[in-house]
């Protein structure tokens, strides 16, 4: 009697959820991640030394410490607080947290990259302090700020490989899963890399259309 | 709230996850020490004419940045025993870090050696030193300037990254031991928190250091 059994369609399909699982979890993770950036940034731009450095340091603790731990950590006080909170939902939170302290200091350098006199000027033409945020500095901020954040989305949607740690099955647990009972391991990974590769490759390539559109509006 | 913190068992492992500690530092150090091996030669590689050496160094370097540091971990655990190479969790973690640290600091190799002009090399030649002299006189130190930055950045990723090697069942560095202590015990917050504080302050340490090293390598 065989044993070991072939990859087969199948698992195919089973790996294609998995991705589709980390791809949902990066979706979550960036948008929510992507907003509480964009405050904490704006904040640390327009605040005094005292605060900036203050919230400066505690995001910076999400940087300085590894990223399975904080999962590990925040699952386990979520267990202790009783909250109930599934897996996913943790991983989220946590990867929202994780990328949002990246984004803040990308939003933070890009605000601070537009240059004093232009936010004068738009003042001084009558627009209010809203009206210059919204009509100059965002969008030029934006244009400095928009590759780095391609990163931090590229670097989130590899980082949803750990949560499998937690229990949530994403590409690498179920090849993980295929591989224990086809014992391919070779054909298994490459293939999960194929997809990893493939979606991080179209995700790079769509951003660089995106910023070569907007290098006509370049200063 | 009706769970009680324990800490003191905790605190009394300490020095068992600080003998782990510095398992982890010599992992991210041995890898960022062969990662930038690599990296330099892999920047070499990339830039010279040879289409077969270039397409080796972008295939790494593509790879390398496009899939998780994990799946690199997986690769060097699982993967290479389809090739009759068995390595240990030690050695997967080492060899998938490596792997990571070198596609990336090629990258910045390159971006470094584009900012320094060419006529610098073809001056040192010029003034009779051979290749590795110009590089090792002339181009390196101007390098070493540029790229010290991100060099010091890349480190700090690989000692977070070490931290990976616990899925391949790694227990013997900083999170390795956490894990093992946390599976007697299973005062998993405690002890985790324990860990953070620890990569925290080893990141931190690193950085301060870094810093003093640059104050004194770039007082010119």
């Amino acid at each position: 009697m065989n044993f070991v059994s072939e990859f087969s369609v199948n698992d195919f399909l089973y790996m294609l959820k998995g991705l589709g699982n980390s791809i949902i979890l990066t979706l979550w993770a960036v948008f929510f991640g992507t907003i509480l950036g964009v405050i904490f940034g704006f904040i640390r731009s327009a605040t005094g030394t005292l605060l900036n450095f203050i919230m400066g340091s505690i995001l910076d603790i999400f940087r300085s410490v590894p990223l399975l731990i904080q999962l590990i950590l925040i699952n386990a006080f979520s267990s202790i607080l009783k909250l109930g909170y599934s897996p996913f939902q943790i991983s989220c939170i946590v990867l929202a947290v994780y990328a949002s302290a990246f984004v803040s200091e990308t939003v933070r350098s890009g605000i601070l990259s537009v240059p004093l006199p232009f936010r004068r000027s738009a003042r001084s033409l009558g627009l209010s302090y809203f009206q210059t945020l919204r009509k100059i500095v965002f969008p030029l901020a934006l244009r400095v700020s928009f590759p780095t954040w391609v990163g931090v989305t590229l670097g989130v949607f590899k980082d949803t490989s750990l949560v499998l740690w937690i229990g949530i099955i994403e590409l690498l647990k179920s090849s993980q899963i295929i591989i224990t009972r086809t014992q391919e391991p070779l054909l298994i990974l490459t293939f999960a890399g194929i997809l990893y590769f493939i979606v991080s490759f179209c995700f790079t390539r769509v951003a660089n259309q995106v910023e070569k559109k907007w290098e006509k509006y370049e200063l | 709230m009706d769970y009680t913190f324990h800490w003191y068992p905790a605190f009394k492992l300490l020095p068992k996850m600080l003998i782990g500690s510095i398992t982890t530092i010599e992992i991210a150090f041995l890898s960022i020490l062969f990662g930038i091996i690599i990296a330099a030669v892999l920047a070499l590689a990339k830039n010279s004419s040879n289409k077969i050496y270039s397409s080796i160094a972008s295939t790494w370097i593509e790879v390398s940045r496009n899939t998780p540091a994990l799946y690199q971990i997986y690769m060097a655990y699982f993967g290479l025993g389809a090739f009759g190479i068995y390595v240990g969790s030690f050695g997967a973690l080492l060899i998938g870090i490596t792997f990571n640290n070198a596609g990336y600091l090629a990258e910045t190799f390159r971006g470094g050696l584009r900012a320094i002009p060419n006529t610098q090399m073809k001056t040192a030649r010029s003034l009779g030193m051979n290749f590795f002299q110009s590089f090792m006189y002339i181009i390196f130190p101007q390098l070493l300037r540029i790229v010290f930055h991100s060099v010091t950045n890349q480190t700090v990723w690989a000692i977070l990254m070490t931290s990976l090697g616990v899925i391949v069942g790694m227990n013997t560095d900083l999170m390795g031991v956490t894990n093992e202590l946390n599976s007697l015990s299973f005062r998993t917050f405690e002890y985790f928190s324990l860990a953070a504080i620890l990569y925290y302050l080893i990141t931190k340490l690193f950085l301060g250091s870094a810093h003093l090293l640059s104050l004194k390598l770039f007082r010119y």
